[in-house]
């Protein structure tokens, strides 16, 4: 209930900071939610990630460009309707979902009974997750670890390039900050 | 905001916490939750923390710029030649069974290597995206450009 709250404010706010800060809020409140599932690998990442880094991230970009979102004049009719359509499909399909925690549910068939029992005849350690990340699906993280390494490389591609003057008229600066 | 004593002294207690909690997610990730990006990003909130209170020079000074670039690429080259390793040793890409005698002992060294080598690129990555994004606000202010946040704010 506080998450729909907050997520309608960050949709809401024009104040891109304050965006920011309700957006650090909702991750906490998830990460939150991660702990009561008992995932705490995915609540520790949700908490340090998105809550901790990309705020500071977002507050950096921000730092750069106009703190207030222009106002948009009008609204789109075909977006609300494939917006409407497209939930109202998500919740129909919900009704369809097996229910939860049942242990005969796809999820707790397929290579899931295999980690569980292995994890600690073949490598000796009790968190599940970090086996499969790092030994048993290890290509695939060797992959997220490149993607972070291109997403850095490409910042700094972007970043440093000395900037150049741009010339604005000061009505245009105006119009933007109000 | 060198100046700020309250600031400056809850940073110097709790700087030191957080890495310390860092290598503690990084190292007893097998344990515990945890594992390398989240220790990466620990490690490198530490760094900002540092940053913001003593500034982007000082903090330089701790780790220089090209620590932060080549320990970025190590981290991913560690990865790769802990699965290449596993290779040579007569595996296959990233098997960790023939890097020392006892299987488990071989996959826990092998899971540990590897997170340090995530744990490694992560902070690195998230430093230099911070350092880019804070030094492009010094460069636009040296070359006069007008931003519009100022104006914003007061």
């Amino acid at each position: 209930m506080f998450l729909l709250v907050v997520g309608t404010a960050v949709v809401l706010t024009r104040d891109l900071l304050k965006a920011a800060m309700l957006f650090a809020i909702y991750s906490l409140t998830i990460a939150g939610l991660f702990v009561v599932l008992d995932a705490g690998d995915v609540a520790l990442t949700e908490a340090a990630v998105g809550a901790g880094i990309s705020t500071i991230l977002i507050l950096a970009a921000l730092t750069l460009v106009p703190g207030r979102e222009r106002q948009q004049k009008g609204h789109s009719l075909p977006a609300l309707l494939i917006v409407l359509i497209t939930g109202a499909a998500l919740v129909y399909a919900v009704s369809d979902l097996p229910e939860f925690g049942n242990p005969n549910n796809p999820v707790h068939q397929h290579v899931g009974p295999y980690y569980v029992e292995q994890t600690y005849p073949d490598m000796g350690i009790p968190n599940m997750v970090a086996a499969v990340l790092a030994s048993y699906r290890s290509i695939d993280t060797m992959g997220e670890a490149i993607v972070i390494l291109t997403a850095g490389i490409a910042v700094y591609a972007l970043l440093s390039v000395p900037p150049k003057r741009r010339r604005r008229r000061t009505a245009e600066n105006k119009d933007e900050s109000q | 905001m060198k100046d700020n004593a309250i600031l400056v002294i809850v940073a110097r207690f709790l700087i030191p916490l957080v890495m310390l909690f860092g290598l503690y997610v990084q190292f007893h990730g097998e344990y515990s939750p945890g594992g390398g990006f989240q220790a990466g990003v620990l490690f490198a909130a530490a760094w900002i923390l540092f940053v913001l209170i003593y500034g982007l020079e000082t903090g330089l000074r701790v780790i220089p710029l090209r620590v932060i670039y080549s320990f970025a690429c190590l981290g991913v080259l560690l990865y790769c030649s802990v699965g290449l390793l596993g290779v040579v040793l007569g595996g296959r890409f990233l098997d960790y069974q023939p890097l020392l005698a006892s299987p488990q002992a071989a996959q826990q060294a092998g899971i540990i290597l590897v997170e340090f080598g995530v744990g490694v690129t992560v902070a690195s990555v998230v430093m230099m995206v911070f350092l880019q994004f804070a030094r492009r606000r010094a460069l636009s202010q040296a070359a006069g450009l007008e931003l519009d946040q100022e104006q914003d704010r007061s």
